[in-house]
C-alpha cells in the first residue's frame, strides 16, 4: 500500500505545529517585559533584549524597575558587592561596542598580589596592561566625599535606558500570575499586567524567596553570608602601599575561602569569602600580619562602611517557568568569582531565549537552563578547587611551594606561566574552575610543582624566598 | 580618573603589516590609523576611533597582518585574545553580531572605492 506521503508529512508537520505552539510562547510586536531590578544583570537584560528585538524588527516594551538612584552615596545606592569585572568580561564588553568610561572605573588593575604567611608575590598580567577594572556598584562609600567617578550599575541602566527601557522608580512587593499574563504589584499599590517578568533582584531581595510559591518546584538560591568594607586611604597613600594590584590573601583561616584587597580611588575594597564569615573569623584575619602589613605604618585604620552581604552559592532550580525567568543571583552566578561577568552571560541567554524563541518554561529549559546547569557544573570543579587551595592554606609547606613556583615563572619572562596562569585565572575568575582544573593535571605542571616543593621546603633554600615587601619597606 | 588598556604615543605602531598576530584590539580612547605599504609606499586605509576595532583577521584564520596599526595623537587600546574571543562567541554565537556587521559595512565601503576608483580610471 502506497501511502500518501505529502499528506503524512502535513499531518506530522500540524502536529509537530500544534506541539510547538503549545509548548512555545513567542513575543509579538507590543509585548511588554518588566525587569525586576537594575543591576547588571537587569539592566543588559534590557539592553540587550532591545538591541536583539531591534534587529529581527521586533517591537518590545521593557519596563526596568529600580527604586534606588545609583547617584547616591552609601548604602542606598549601592548593591553591595566587591566591585572587580573580570579580564575576561571587560574584553567581552569592549567586543560588545561596551567600553566602561573612565569615569566608572576607580581603577585599572594590573596584577595580583599574594600574601601568604611565607612571603608575597605579584603576579603580573601577562601583556602588562590594565584588563581588569575596580568599579562600584553604588556611588562610593558612605559619608564619603563627592567623587568625580560614577557608578557601574547606573552606567548600565543609562545604556538600558538609552535603548529604550522605561526606567520606573518603584519597589516591586508582589508578582503572580494572572489569566495568561504576569502581575507585578508595586508598593504603591498599583498593579500592572505583563507577557514576561524577569526577575533580576538579586539574592538580598525578599522577592525572590516569595517565588517559591509562585513557581512549582522552585527551590531558591542557596546562600552564604559575606564581609565588604571600605578603608579610606588616600590616593597617593594607595599608589605607594597597594598600587595597581589587587591584594589577595591565602591565609591558615579555617573557613575563609578568599580574601581581597581592591584598591579604588581614594579607598580600598576589603572583600572576605567563605563559609558565613563571622566576627571570630573577622578577628583572626585582621590580626593576621600578612593583612596588617599592607597597611601604612602596618596599621589597619577604622572601616568607614561595611556590609554582609549574602551571595549565591547553588543555583535556583529551576530558574524559570512560564513567562518568568531569573537572571544574575537570582538565577545562578559562578562560585565566589565574577558575579558581574555571570550576570553578564545569564542575562544575554535570557535575553537570545526571549528575542529568538519565546517565553515559555519550555523555550528557557531548551535554550535557557543549559547555560546554567553548564556554570553549575563548573561551580562543582570549582568547589573542588577550592578545597585543594585550603589544603595548600593549611600545609606550610605547601604554601613554601606555590610561593616558589610563582616567584620564578615570573622572574623568567619566557618561561612558561603556569602556577602564575592558574592563580590568575583562580583570582580573577576570567577561566572556568574546569579549565583551571585541567591545567593543573598537566605534567609540566606536577613535575615543577613537585621540584619547587622540594626546593623550597630544603632548609638551605629557604633564604631564596621571595623576601616580605613589608619588612623591606620597614 | 581610571583606564583600561595600554597607552600608544603618537605614532606608535600597534600592529605592523606581516607580523604574526593571536589577538586583536579595540581602541578605548583617541585615534588610530590603519596603514597598507605597498612597495615602500603607505596608503591609509581608515582612521579608527573608541570603540573601533582591528586586527580582527588574525582571530578567524590570517595569521599575519595585513596592514600596519599606528595611534594618531595619544591613542588607548585594549586586547582582545583570541581564545577568550572564541571560547566567547562558542557559548554566545550573538557575541560577534556586531563584529560581523561592521566587517560587511567594511566590505561594503571598499567594494565602493575599489568601483570608484576603476571609473576614474
Amino acid at each position: 500500500m502506497i501511502t500518501r506521503t505529502t499528506d503524512g508529512f502535513g499531518q506530522l508537520g500540524e502536529r509537530s505545529q500544534a506541539l510547538r505552539s503549545k509548548s512555545s510562547m513567542p513575543l509579538r510586536d507590543g509585548s511588554r517585559i518588566a525587569v525586576i531590578g537594575a543591576g547588571p544583570a537587569g539592566s543588559m537584560f534590557s539592553y540587550f533584549l532591545l538591541n536583539m528585538a531591534e534587529s529581527v524588527a521586533l517591537d518590545l516594551q521593557v519596563d526596568l524597575y529600580e527604586p534606588r538612584h545609583f547617584c547616591h552615596r552609601g548604602p542606598a545606592g549601592c548593591n553591595h558587592c566587591g566591585g572587580v569585572v573580570s579580564e575576561s568580561l571587560v574584553q567581552r564588553l569592549a567586543t560588545e561596542g561596551i567600553a566602561l568610561p573612565d569615569d566608572v572605573v576607580q581603577r585599572g588593575l594590573e596584577s595580583y598580589t599574594l600574601h601568604m604567611d611565607v612571603g608575597d608575590v605579584e603576579i603580573a598580567t601577562p601583556l602588562h596592561e590594565s584588563r581588569i577594572a575596580a568599579i562600584y556598584r553604588g556611588n562610593g562609600p558612605r559619608n564619603s566625599e563627592p567623587m568625580d567617578t560614577h557608578s557601574f550599575d547606573g552606567y548600565l541602566q543609562q545604556l538600558a535606558s538609552e535603548k529604550g527601557a522605561r526606567i520606573v522608580r518603584q519597589l516591586v512587593s508582589d508578582v503572580r500570575k494572572h489569566d495568561d499574563a504576569m502581575q507585578v504589584e508595586c508598593a504603591d499599590g498599583s498593579v500592572d499586567d505583563y507577557d514576561l517578568v524577569v526577575l533580576a533582584s538579586g539574592v538580598n531581595s525578599r522577592l525572590a524567596k516569595s517565588l517559591e510559591d509562585l513557581a512549582e518546584e522552585h527551590v531558591s538560591p542557596a546562600l552564604t553570608k559575606t564581609f565588604i568594607c571600605e578603608f579610606r586611604l588616600g590616593k597617593e597613600v594607595i599608589r605607594e602601599t597597594l598600587g595597581p594590584s589587587m591584594h589577595v590573601f591565602l591565609l591558615d583561616i579555617p573557613r575563609l575561602e578568599f580574601a581581597a584587597l581592591i584598591p579604588k580611588g581614594d579607598y580600598a575594597t576589603l572583600c572576605l569569602l567563605g563559609d558565613d564569615i563571622d566576627e571570630e573569623l573577622m578577628d583572626r584575619f585582621f590580626g593576621s600580619p600578612e593583612v596588617a602589613r599592607c597597611f601604612p605604618g602596618g596599621v589597619i585604620p577604622r572601616h568607614i562602611c561595611h556590609c554582609y552581604p549574602r551571595i549565591n552559592i547553588r543555583t535556583a532550580r529551576p530558574p524559570f517557568g512560564d513567562r518568568l525567568v531569573m537572571v544574575g543571583d537570582s538565577g545562578t552566578t559562578r562560585l565566589f568569582k565574577d558575579g558581574i561577568g555571570a550576570a553578564y552571560r545569564t542575562a544575554k541567554a535570557a535575553a537570545r531565549t526571549v528575542a529568538f524563541h519565546g517565553v515559555s518554561a519550555d523555550d528557557f529549559r531548551e535554550h535557557y537552563w543549559p547555560l546554567c546547569k553548564k556554570i553549575d557544573a563548573d561551580n562543582r570543579v570549582g568547589k573542588f578547587v577550592f578545597w585543594v587551595g585550603s589544603l595548600v592554606q593549611r600545609a606550610r609547606f605547601a604554601r613554601r611551594g606555590v610561593l616558589s613556583m610563582v616567584a620564578r615563572e615570573q622572574q623568567q619572562s619566557a618561561a612558561p606561566r603556569r602556577m602564575s596562569g592558574v592563580l590568575w585565572d583562580l583570582f580573577s575568575g576570567s577561566a572556568p574552575y574546569t579549565d583551571v582544573f585541567l591545567r593543573t593535571l598537566h605534567p609540566a605542571y606536577v613535575g615543577s610543582l613537585v621540584r619547587n616543593l622540594v626546593a623550597a621546603n630544603l632548609p638551605d633554600k629557604n633564604r631564596d624566598l621571595p623576601r616580605d615587601p613589608g619588612e623591606e619597606r620597614a | 580618573m581610571a583606564t583600561l588598556g595600554k597607552e600608544y604615543k603618537d605614532r606608535e605602531v600597534i600592529v605592523r603589516q606581516g607580523e604574526a598576530g593571536n589577538c586583536m584590539y579595540v581602541v578605548q580612547e583617541g585615534e588610530v590609523e590603519a596603514i597598507a605599504e605597498v612597495d615602500g609606499r603607505e596608503m591609509r586605509l581608515r582612521k579608527l576611533g573608541p570603540n573601533d576595532f582591528f586586527g580582527e583577521m588574525a582571530l578567524f584564520g590570517a595569521e599575519n597582518r595585513s596592514a600596519t596599526v599606528r595611534a594618531l595623537g595619544t591613542a588607548r587600546v585594549l586586547t582582545i585574545d583570541k581564545k577568550s574571543f572564541l571560547g566567547g562567541v562558542q557559548e554566545d554565537p550573538s557575541l560577534a553580531f556586531r563584529m560581523v556587521k561592521v566587517m560587511s559595512q567594511r566590505i561594503r565601503d571598499l567594494t565602493d572605492r575599489l568601483a570608484e576608483h576603476h571609473l576614474k580610471g
